[in-house]
Formats: C-alpha cells, sequence, structure tokens
C-alpha cells in the first residue's frame, strides 16, 4: 500500500478504527482486569495487578464456600426478588396500560400526568419512611415486616406503574384498536381481549419492561440495605458492597469472582433480548 | 328547544343502555374461567384482608383496620360491579402505588418535621417506661419474695409468690397480673399453665439474661420493678427517677434535680440536661432551620447541592458528548466491523453499575489499585482520598457507565435521519460542519432532548456510583454528620439517616424535602419547554 493510499485511508475509516481501538480500551479496562484478578489464587488487590499472571478458580470456590459471605444466597435472593419483582412490574403495568390505551374514562388524562409527576420522584428519596413503614408493618405481620423478602418485593411493585406504565401506553397505542374491536363484534370479553389478543401483539415491550425492572432491582442498594438486615437474606448489591467496603483488606480475588458470577445473568440476558432493548431505551429509560 | 332537551336525555339514555348491554355482553363472554379466576383471586385479597384486621384487632390498632377494610371492600366492589372497568385494570398497580410510592414519600414529609432518631424512636409513654427502668437501686426494706424464673414464647418472665400466698407473673414488659391454675411446692408456686419453669441448672447457664430481667411491680412506674440477683427470691428495685403523673416531670430522688417535659421531646432540667431517651414529637420548622442556620450544617449543605447540579449536569454533557462523537464516529458505511465495536461498548452498560463502581473503587485505590500501580507506574495518585480528584473520579466512572447508553440512543437518532437532508444541504454547499450545526444536531436533539432531560434528573439522584466509589468520601471532619466532599444530596441523606453514630431521620427527612423542592422545580421547567404533558392524550 502506497502512503498515499495509506493516508486517504486513514483520512476516510482509518481514524475511526483508532478512536474506536481507544475507546474500546478504556471500556474494557475494568471487565478484563476484574477477570483477570477473579481467576487469580492469591487474595489481595496488589497482587490482581499483573493480568492473567496466573489462572486457577481458588477464588470461585472461596466466594463460594464462605460462611461470612453467603454468596450462594445472595444470588438467589436477587434472582427471587428480581425476578418476582420483574415479572409483577409488568403484569401491573401491562394492566394499567391496556385501561389507558383503550379506555376512555373521567380522570384518565389526570391518571397519566401523576403517573409521569410521580416518577419523577423515585423511591429511593422516601427510604427513611420505607424503613419506619415496614419496621411498623412488621411489628404486626413478621412475613412483611424488616429483613423480609417479600416485604421488600411489595416495596418495589410500589414504582411498578412509574416509567414502565408510560413506555407501555406509549406501545399499546401503536396496535391498531381495529383488531380488538374485531374480536368484540365475535363476542370476546374485555378480559379476554386484553390475555389472548392485546398480550400477545405486545410481547416486545413487555420484554424491555421485565429487563429494565429487573436490571432496576439487581441494581437497588439503598432501599435493599435498610431494609435487609440477616447476611442470609440480602441481595447482591448488599452483600458484595459490605464484603469490599475496605478494598484493601478484602479478599480481592474472591469478590472479583463474585462480580463476575453475579454480572454473567444480567449481562447475558441483556445481549440475548438486545434488539428489543435499543428500541426500548429511546422510548424513556436511563442508566 | 324542547326537542333538544328531548334529544339529549335520550342519547344519554341510550349511552346508558349501551354500556349496560356491553356490560351484559362482557359478563356472557367472559366465560367461567375468567369468572373462577377472579372469584379465586378477590378470595385471596379477602382472606388477607380478615387476617390482617384479626391480628391488628389483637393490637388495638383501629386505624389502620378501617383503611384496610375499605381497601378490601373496594377491591371487592370493583372486581364485582359491572360498571367500573377501567378500575378493574387500575387497580392492582395504583394499590401499590398508593402505600409503597405516595404514601412514603409523604410520610417523609412528615417525618421532617419530627425529631424522629436515635433517642427519640417512641411515645412519652415509652420513654417514661425506659427511664424509670433504669438508674434502678434496691429498697432496703424489701422483703425477699420467692421466684420461679419461666419462659414462655421465646420470653423470660418471673413468677412470684406473695406473702399472703398469691402466684403473680409478670416479664419485662407486662406487669406482675395474678394467674390462676398455678403449681405450689409448699407455699411457694413453682409452675404456672403455659409457661416452662427453668430448673437450676439453666437458671446457672442464662445467669446474665436472669439477673437482667426486671418486672414492672404494677402498671405504676413508680411502684418500681422486681429483680431476682439469684433466681429464687427476688427483691424490690426503686429508680432514683421518680414520673410525676401530674406535673409530667421526672424527679431524680438521689440529688433531688427536677426534669421537665418542655416540649422538645425529651426530659430537661433546668440547666439544659437532657435525659435520654426521649420520644418523638413534632418539632415544626427546626429541622430546617438548623440544616441551614448551624454554620456547620450550612456549609456541607450548599457544597453537597451545587456537588449534586455539577455531577448529573456534566454527566449528561460528557456522556452526551462521547456517545455522539462515538455514533457519529461508527456511523460510516464503508467502516468494517461497527457491529463487532458496537457489541463490546455496550458492554459496560450491561454490567450492573454498583459492580462496575466497585471494581473501580478498586483499580483506584491510592497504594495498590491498577490505575496508580499499572498504568502511572507506582505514583501514588490519590484518586479516591483527595476532594477534587474523588470529584472528578466520580464523574470518570459515571462517564464510563454512561456514555454507551447516549452512543446507543444516538445511533438510533441519527440513522433515522433520512440522508436525502444530508445531500440537499451539500448541493446547497453546505461543508460537513455546517451540515452537522444546521441540519444533524437539531433534528437529533428533537429526538434526544427528552432523554437528557430524565439522563439528568436519573443522575441527580445517582446514589450507587457516589456510594461505592468513594462512599461520598473524604469526610469533611468540620460537619458533625457523616458527610463527605463527593456526597450528593440523596446520598448524604442515606448517610444522615442509617449510618454514623446517632440517626437522624428528622434531619434526613428534612433534607429529602429540599431534594422534593428542587426536584419539582427542575420538573416544572422541564415539561414547560418541552410541552410533554400538553401533548400527553
Amino acid at each position: 500500500m502506497s502512503s498515499r493510499r495509506l493516508a486517504s485511508w486513514f483520512r476516510d475509516t482509518g481514524w475511526r478504527h483508532l478512536t474506536g481501538v481507544v475507546v474500546l480500551a478504556v471500556a474494557m479496562l475494568p471487565i478484563v482486569f476484574v477477570i483477570s484478578s477473579s481467576l487469580n489464587p492469591r487474595g489481595t488487590l496488589t497482587g490482581s495487578n499483573a493480568l492473567f499472571s496466573a489462572i486457577g478458580f481458588d477464588s470461585y470456590a472461596r466466594i463460594l464456600q464462605n460462611p461470612q459471605a453467603p454468596f450462594p444466597a445472595w444470588f438467589a435472593n436477587t434472582l427471587i426478588i428480581s425476578g418476582i419483582t420483574a415479572i409483577l412490574t409488568v403484569f401491573l403495568g401491562a394492566l394499567a396500560a391496556y385501561a389507558f390505551s383503550r379506555m376512555r374514562f373521567a380522570g384518565r388524562r389526570v391518571g397519566l400526568i401523576s403517573i409521569v409527576i410521580v416518577q419523577m420522584f423515585p423511591q429511593l428519596l422516601a427510604v427513611v419512611a420505607i424503613f419506619l413503614l415496614l419496621s411498623a408493618l412488621g411489628d404486626w405481620f413478621p412475613a412483611i415486616g424488616l429483613n423480609s423478602r417479600i416485604g421488600l418485593i411489595l416495596v418495589y411493585l410500589g414504582g411498578a406503574l412509574g416509567v414502565n406504565t408510560y413506555l407501555m401506553y406509549g406501545f399499546f397505542n401503536t396496535i391498531p384498536q381495529s383488531i380488538d374491536e374485531a374480536a368484540r363484534i365475535d363476542g370476546a370479553g374485555h378480559a379476554r381481549v386484553f390475555f389472548t389478543i392485546v398480550l400477545p401483539l405486545v410481547t416486545p415491550i413487555l420484554a424491555v419492561v421485565a429487563l429494565l425492572s429487573f436490571i432496576a432491582s439487581v441494581n437497588e442498594f439503598v432501599v435493599a440495605s435498610v431494609v435487609l438486615i440477616d447476611a442470609d437474606v440480602q441481595t447482591l448489591a448488599v452483600g458484595l458492597t459490605k464484603l469490599v467496603s475496605n478494598p484493601r483488606y478484602a479478599d480481592w480475588s474472591a469478590f472479583s469472582a463474585g462480580a463476575v458470577m453475579a454480572a454473567l445473568p444480567v449481562v447475558a440476558l441483556f445481549l440475548f433480548l438486545q434488539k428489543y432493548i435499543v428500541g426500548g431505551l429511546t422510548a424513556g429509560a436511563v442508566k | 328547544m324542547s326537542t333538544e332537551t328531548e334529544r339529549v336525555t335520550t342519547d344519554a339514555r341510550r349511552a346508558r343502555r349501551q354500556a349496560r348491554a356491553r356490560g351484559i355482553a362482557d359478563q356472557a363472554s367472559g366465560g367461567v374461567r375468567v369468572l373462577i379466576a377472579k372469584l379465586i383471586l378477590v378470595g385471596i385479597v379477602d382472606a388477607v384482608a380478615i387476617y390482617a384486621v384479626l391480628v391488628l384487632a389483637g393490637f388495638g390498632e383501629w386505624g389502620v383496620i378501617a383503611i384496610v377494610v375499605a381497601v378490601a371492600t373496594l377491591v371487592n366492589w370493583i372486581y364485582f360491579s359491572r360498571r367500573a372497568l377501567p378500575a378493574k385494570y387500575l387497580a392492582p398497580g395504583v394499590i401499590f402505588l398508593a402505600l409503597f410510592q405516595v404514601f412514603v414519600l409523604l410520610y417523609t414529609g412528615y417525618v421532617g418535621f419530627t425529631n424522629y432518631g436515635t433517642g427519640h424512636n417512641g411515645s412519652k409513654e415509652q420513654a417514661v417506661n425506659a427511664l424509670t427502668a433504669s438508674s434502678l437501686e434496691r429498697v432496703p426494706d424489701s422483703p425477699a419474695y420467692p421466684v420461679a424464673v419461666v419462659e414462655g414464647s421465646g420470653e423470660l418472665g418471673l413468677l412470684v409468690t406473695t406473702p399472703d400466698g398469691d402466684a403473680l407473673l409478670g416479664t419485662s414488659e407486662r406487669p406482675l397480673e395474678e394467674v390462676s391454675g398455678a403449681t405450689f411446692e409448699g407455699d411457694r408456686a413453682v409452675a404456672a399453665p403455659g409457661w416452662e419453669t427453668l430448673q437450676f441448672a439453666d437458671v446457672l447457664e442464662r445467669q446474665d439474661e436472669v439477673t437482667a430481667l426486671s418486672v414492672p411491680f404494677s402498671s405504676d412506674p413508680d411502684d418500681g420493678r422486681l429483680s431476682t440477683p439469684d433466681g429464687s427470691s427476688a427483691y424490690r428495685y426503686l429508680s432514683t427517677l421518680e414520673y410525676d403523673e401530674a406535673t409530667g416531670s421526672v424527679t431524680d430522688t438521689a440529688t433531688g434535680v427536677v426534669y421537665e417535659d418542655i416540649g422538645t421531646g425529651a426530659f430537661t432540667s433546668a440547666d439544659g440536661e437532657e435525659l435520654m431517651p426521649g420520644w418523638k414529637v413534632a418539632v415544626g420548622f427546626d429541622n430546617f432551620v438548623k440544616a441551614v442556620t448551624d454554620q456547620r450544617l450550612a456549609g456541607p449543605l450548599v457544597y453537597v447541592t451545587l456537588w449534586t447540579f455539577a455531577f448529573a449536569l456534566l454527566t449528561v454533557a460528557l456522556t452526551f458528548a462521547i456517545g455522539l462523537f462515538l455514533a457519529i464516529t461508527f456511523n460510516h458505511p464503508r467502516m468494517r466491523g461497527r457491529r463487532i465495536y458496537r457489541a463490546l461498548l455496550i458492554l459496560p452498560y450491561a454490567i450492573p453499575s454498583f459492580l462496575s463502581a466497585l471494581v473501580w473503587a478498586g483499580m483506584m485505590n491510592q497504594s495498590f489499585g491498577f490505575l496508580n500501580q499499572v498504568i502511572f507506574g507506582g505514583a501514588e495518585i490519590p484518586w479516591l482520598t483527595d476532594p477534587w480528584l474523588a470529584k472528578a473520579s466520580v464523574l470518570i466512572v459515571n462517564v464510563w457507565l454512561g456514555f454507551p447508553y447516549m452512543f446507543l440512543v444516538c445511533t438510533g437518532a441519527l440513522q433515522s435521519i433520512p440522508a436525502e437532508l444530508q445531500e440537499a444541504a451539500r448541493v446547497d454547499g453546505a461543508n460537513p460542519a455546517q451540515a452537522f450545526r444546521r441540519i444533524t444536531l437539531p433534528l437529533l436533539l428533537v429526538s434526544i432532548a427528552p432523554l437528557l432531560i430524565s439522563s439528568f434528573a436519573f443522575n441527580f439522584n445517582n446514589f450507587n456510583v457516589v456510594y461505592m466509589l468513594t462512599d461520598g468520601g473524604p469526610r469533611d471532619s468540620s460537619a458533625p454528620i457523616p458527610v463527605g466532599h463527593t456526597d450528593i444530596l440523596i446520598s448524604m441523606v442515606y448517610k444522615v439517616a442509617f449510618t454514623g453514630q446517632t440517626r437522624d431521620y428528622g434531619l434526613a427527612s428534612a433534607y429529602t424535602i429540599i431534594i422534593f423542592v428542587l426536584v419539582a422545580v427542575i420538573s416544572i421547567i422541564a415539561f414547560r419547554r418541552t410541552k410533554s404533558l400538553e401533548e400527553l392524550n
């Protein structure tokens, strides 16, 4: 390749590759680092600095068997709490979106506006009151009070109508109403129309909302950390954060192994549902 | 005129008839399965409600019972009525929204006007009980009451035989009461139905618990309490603190100091000494006044608020700039491998952000972190411990977390702009920079602007990055509350309420109300500018 052609290649696409490589290096650095230190059998932060200097799965065994840090329990709690929250959030949100999209009733506009306004005040702002409410509820019903996973799920469901309903409402509106009218003429009731006709048509947005809700609960620290007190009911966000509250003395490799395992299900879901998400993101989700 | 009204009434009547017909058709076509599902679900709601009412009745919580009954009745009406069709779909979400979002937000507002927190947790009655149970001294001429230590439903109690030969039983919470059916050995009560008597060996084994047990003599706190040093005989102890119900004050009989209830939620002596624990009272705007006028609190509030705005604004600006730049860079038809770049660039966004922030915290560690040790060749750069550098670090990490999102949405928006517009601009003689500034950017902003606003709102309360990376630190040692130089408002609320030596729910909630006001103002401006509320229909 002559130097002239090289220069013109660089002006056209070469600099784009150069930028891409630089940005990728920055984007991948922490990921590479955490994978490398998770494979490092030695525990310390210093020992993790030489990337891939040692390969072994000792730290995975350590984090899975540490009685002080019940990682498998955290993992299960996170999947259960976030999974149930995601499913119920989708259901509650879809019900509400169906009503807003297909029915005309007094207070409909006010309802839509309230939902948009309420979502400006996220639940974590009310963490003090949530703590006090759950400790009062726990005096009467220990099953949903402090230190209860069910209680935490109920709290998360309070946010189900926030962003999600609005997102779904927009999508529901794109499904032509003539489809449900045809079904109604054929004698289907409103519940039948909802479950057998509308829901299957809006699956993409259901997937997006479920994933966003799942990720949000996996990431949620503020409320979870004040509600879940004992180590064996905590989520990954609460447990792992306390585990490395002092990275200098913590078993850094074991944490890294835990972090890799914790990230896997979310990343897998994300990549699996990627084509839906990119569409859904532009409809108003943020990170 | 008359025909006009006639038509209106017939129209209304017809509409009503149509609605009824639709309802009947719905009922008829709903099918048995829908009906059964409805019955089961409403049945579960009712069963839970009845159980809740029974439990709450045991606690005497009549106000809460009224709410439970009202909600359950409403649910039954909604699902068995033929009208209220929208409510059938809205009710489940709205009930959760009302309790766990709207109510708790309002309750936070209320707590901001109280002194709720460590030392001010309960009612005045509880405070009096706690005070009179402390500083106990044995009554010099107290008779020795024969006792047995008993255990029932997880708590210890004392089974006492009075000089008259009656058997009384009480726990640390419940004052002594006569028990019927106690078993006597000689003239000494040794067992009571429903309670298990601790044997001598058990008493020895749980000696600390037994000696710490003190049972109120009667429902009047000034009657003192019974305690047993050995598990077989108990003596009467009187607190040196005596509560006078008439004046509502507490007197220390040892020193003679009188502590009055002066409305601040604690018994206070004439020279300002407070007895702890106190109780919860409404304090009006005291928390706000304290937050703004107390020099040591006002300083942190100002810099934390400024940093919150700076953090959110800079994050949005930087992530948008980088995301847009990358989107333009990779949006080139002749470039190979675009898909690979895109797939890999999404990864920082796909990883849960709390994990990334924790990993970055390790990498930015001053003495052992990867950045200093490997990339900067052993330099001791205080990434997380210098006030300004820590702010920069928080921004760097947050931009790292957020730029893929902006890259994704900008790519989407760019691809939806028709290519003809660019061509037309070129034909008209615009250079690429002009075409971008005059055509691409304005069109892009139409679809991206609402996302920038919601990104700002999100980052305004982006607790995780700050807390996981620096814990708000480096700590501001001159402030009486745990606050640091990278704290944003929400992380300050969390730390004041839940970390540190004392928990101050009142002050934390007052800070929350400040966030409410700021968010409300921002939202009003945002909604005005974007007119998004007007477009709702």
